[in-house]
């Protein structure tokens, strides 16, 4: 597995949410309330017992706190940085009905699992070897959260990644000032201490070795392959130098250097948190002019309410109700952004047809799915591209398995983690029936 | 206006919000400091032969982030001389002659007692207070609560002091003892004119874990102090109504132990405290809060229509009983205001490990939204015991409710001796 090179865009960014002193952790851990059956633990998709770890933090069981904390969740140190904690545990928090502020539950989760990997702190070891063998495709959260959890089980894990770094999306796509990428490789680093994950990077399954050999050298398959390249828009001009995908670009700037020197005016098209993410760091990145251009009413945008209000802040504008149809360039390259106006019911207004101007443009409307991968593996299904699943992540195929992106559509990294959990547990079960 | 003027066993002043004999009243520069802010008095730290004292000296409890709650200490009597402490004690009282500086004093022999008296009242002190209770060091010489746990003894030095004494004389009380009203009754035959209570307990305040040594810790080792602090109110509370409910006690009593507030010392001052003494509030926080205090218990006074002191002390000692007298057929249920309450289910895990099992959860809790996760409570096993309002984080939101049972008024002595016909058992399931 290569290593992050150490000049990176991203090491501009300073932490939108700083640490807490373990002064400011105490304080905050001794409001909680301690809830019965609480609504925090429930809103979270890993079913941490949150108010079990706060009060850990509160009594200076801070190791014990940690535990718990990764007993549910093995990637809680990422998902403390990265999870949308406001519309999650933090959003059910009971003080918002008592018109005081919620719990930081994200901060004092990373506060916890900060000091674990500070201090080095070992939680787990392997099971007994079982004699059973389980091939992960991917290596992205809900990979890693499945074969750490197998490892405990005592089955052996091998990962296959088509990248030359473990992580997925939490060490290319995660916005650098919720976490930089090389805390999730430290984080990759500490899964796989458990010992016995064989990884094999720059493998891409169907091109390098096929589903039937996997299903051959495994037992039970877990695919977690996540979500493919960038949708792009089929319009006129899309082929314009300048015209982006926007993961693409968040991942090149994360794992190396890019340069926005010449950038006056960036357009980012979309209204999901990817978009947000976007806007934001083009700013801190030094675009001085970013527009977000999206379909929809601020209201009713599918990005998170407490994402755009903090783009505003970093003087991001948007244009609502606009459409783009097409890029305008000059000498192969973009020079605006060809638009309609829609009205409430995003139908085209006659007659608003504008453009524009930008010398730069990311689209961030969504990733292609790959569901099609795994049409080879008979019982296997896929909807709308993603892999079909039921109960346990089971998919139609008796071992195979699947979860993250690649089923969900594209969530959270703690609903892959979820999966990937319940996916190793389900596994574990059947490797079981298995003689 | 209400009248804020103490008198407790004639020692007069402006309020009845005293530092007690501690560290804030160590020097004339503190006090006078300490009436700048509105303190009414001040009973000076204790004089004595001058001590040498140890660092470190104090050790507190740290509670839900906050230290204090409950502190403790291993420091001593006055270390400064006696000259320089007479002296500031003349110039306070000529600078604030309408302020009540007590002097507290802790010496052996009769002779000792004799010329301490002497000096302070030379000094202007508007009286004395005899430390018959700090728990240590002192009482290792044969002093402070080595005198205030004996009858006898703390009968006999009061009885030395009152020979000599021209100003009121209250007895400092120690609370290390099984039962505080003969230690009273001591004080007042011996011819005290008041006695002030509590003084510190006797106690440990924690142990550094990691090398296995008592707190406070002087260079490796450590020794039993004094408890005060918000903790110990109650006990104070309790000492302070049991002398003032026993016939047998006629004197004034000013009150101390674990008070912060305006609201604290009115609960003294209702259980029978002419005045009452602060030093762990101070400690934390200065002097400062008296401000609060004298504006809180004002407005307390207004609102009750009290004109003085006088009107409030003792007013809630009727009320204090013995438990026999208590009505076993006053019957409350807890009731959930479902406006208000925010869903955390405190009440319910309360009710379930803690006390009766009659909260239960709503059939729709897990829908998560405040309305459908208020608990339910079963009424006719409620017992009405109120742990579920006290762990409730929301004010007003759970209320114990009188039910009205159909019996008559019946304690266990008028069930005893009256046969008394008693309630159904509830929550005994």
């Amino acid at each position: 597995m290569s290593k992050l090179p150490a000049d990176r865009s991203e090491s501009v960014f300073s932490d939108f949410k700083p640490a807490y002193s373990s002064n400011q952790a105490r304080v905050e851990a001794n409001r909680c309330l301690y809830c019965h059956d609480a609504p925090c633990i429930t809103a979270c998709p890993t079913g941490i017992d949150i108010p079990t770890f706060i009060r850990k933090i509160a009594t200076d069981n801070v190791q014990g706190s940690a535990r718990t904390i990764f007993d549910s969740n093995i990637l809680g140190m990422s998902c403390a940085r990265v999870c949308p904690v406001e519309v999650l545990c933090v959003g059910d928090c009971v003080y918002n009905h008592m018109g005081v502020p919620p719990i930081q539950i994200g901060k004092l989760q990373r506060y916890a699992t900060d000091a674990a990997f500070a201090e080095g702190w070992e939680f787990y070891s392997a099971g007994e070897d079982s004699g059973k063998s389980v091939g992960i495709v991917g290596g992205g959260p809900a990979a890693l959260a499945c074969a750490h959890r197998l490892r405990r089980d005592g089955h052996a894990v091998t990962i296959y990644d088509k990248r030359e770094r473990l992580g997925g999306l939490n060490a290319t796509g995660v916005a650098p000032y919720k976490m930089p990428a090389d805390r999730a490789m430290e984080e990759v680093a500490q899964v796989l201490s458990i010992g016995g994950i064989d990884v094999q990077t720059g493998v891409e399954i169907g091109a390098d070795v096929s589903f039937a050999e996997l299903e051959d050298r495994h037992d039970a398959l877990f695919l977690a392959f996540g979500l493919g390249p960038d949708s792009r828009l089929a319009a006129k001009g899309a082929d314009l130098a300048g015209v982006e995908g926007a993961v693409d670009f968040i991942e090149r700037f994360k794992t190396g250097t890019e340069d926005l020197s010449g950038v006056t005016h960036a357009i980012v098209v979309g209204g999901g948190n990817t978009a947000l993410d976007v806007v934001r760091e083009l700013r801190v990145l030094g675009v001085p002019h970013v527009t977000m251009a999206y379909r929809g009413t601020e209201a009713r945008m599918s990005g998170y309410a407490h994402e755009w209000a903090s783009a505003k802040v970093e003087g991001v504008v948007a244009a609502w109700q606009t459409q783009p149809i097409g890029f305008e360039g000059s000498d192969g390259k973009v020079t605006g952004v060809r638009c309609l106006r829609l009205d409430e019911n995003k139908q085209p207004i006659d007659g608003s047809e504008h453009v524009l101007s930008a010398d730069r443009v990311y689209l961030a409307i969504g990733q292609s799915k790959l569901g099609e991968l795994v049409s080879t593996l008979e019982g296997v299904e896929n909807e709308w591209g993603c892999v079909k699943v039921g109960e346990g992540q089971a998919t139609g195929r008796p071992g195979v398995y699947a979860g993250g992106d690649c089923a969900n559509g594209g969530t959270e990294v703690v609903n892959a983690v979820a999966e990937g959990r319940d996916a190793a547990i389900a596994i574990h079960a059947y490797l079981s029936t298995q003689a | 206006m209400p009248d804020l003027t103490s008198n407790t066993a004639g020692i007069i002043s402006p309020n009845p919000f005293w530092l007690a004999s501690a560290p804030p009243a160590n020097s004339g520069e503190q006090v006078m400091r300490a009436f700048d802010a509105g303190w009414g008095g001040a009973v000076w730290k204790t004089l004595g032969q001058p001590i040498q004292n140890v660092s470190s000296r104090f050790g507190a409890i740290r509670w839900k982030g906050a230290a204090g709650v409950g502190f403790n200490n291993i420091e001593l009597i006055t270390d400064r001389p006696l000259d320089v402490n007479f002296r500031e004690i003349a110039e306070v009282k000529r600078r604030y002659p309408k302020h009540a500086v007590i002097v507290s004093l802790m010496v052996e022999t009769k002779e000792e007692w004799r010329e301490m008296i002497m000096r302070s009242e030379d000094a202007g002190a508007d009286g004395l207070e005899l430390n018959f209770g700090c728990p240590h060091g002192m009482c290792e010489r044969g002093m402070g609560s080595a005198v205030g746990q004996e009858p006898a003894v703390n009968e006999r030095i009061t009885s030395w002091v009152k020979e000599y004494a021209n100003v009121p004389v209250l007895v400092k009380l120690t609370p290390n003892v099984g039962d505080i009203v003969p230690h009273g009754v001591a004080a007042q035959a011996g011819g005290a004119d008041g006695v002030s209570l509590i003084n510190t307990i006797k106690s440990i305040i924690g142990v550094d874990i990691d090398n296995f040594v008592p707190q406070p810790v002087v260079g490796g080792k450590s020794s039993n102090g004094g408890y005060c602090g918000a903790a110990v109110r109650p006990i104070a509370l309790h000492m302070t109504a049991a002398l003032a409910r026993d016939p047998r006690f006629n004197v004034p009593i000013s009150g101390i132990g674990g008070i912060t507030s305006w609201r604290d010392a009115v609960e003294f001052i209702l259980l029978g405290s002419s005045s009452v003494q602060v030093c762990t509030e101070v400690m934390l926080k200065g002097y400062r809060i008296v401000e609060d205090m004298n504006e809180g218990l004002s407005q307390y006074m207004k609102d009750k229509g009290f004109d003085t002191l006088d009107q409030m002390v003792g007013k809630a000692i009727p009320n204090y009983t013995d438990w026999g007298q208590l009505d076993l057929n006053y019957e409350i249920v807890a009731k959930i205001d479902s406006q208000s309450c925010i869903g955390c289910q405190a009440c319910l895990v309360a009710c379930h490990d803690g006390a009766h099992q009659c909260i239960h959860p709503s059939p729709n809790a897990a829908d998560l939204t405040p309305e459908s996760r208020v608990p339910i409570i079963d009424e006719s096993e409620c017992v009405g015991c109120n742990l579920c309002q006290i762990v409730c984080p929301v004010d007003d939101c759970i209320s114990m409710v009188e039910v009205d049972n159909g019996f008559g008024p019946a304690s266990w002595n008028d069930h005893l001796v009256h046969g008394a016909k008693l309630r159904h058992k509830k929550g005994s399931h």
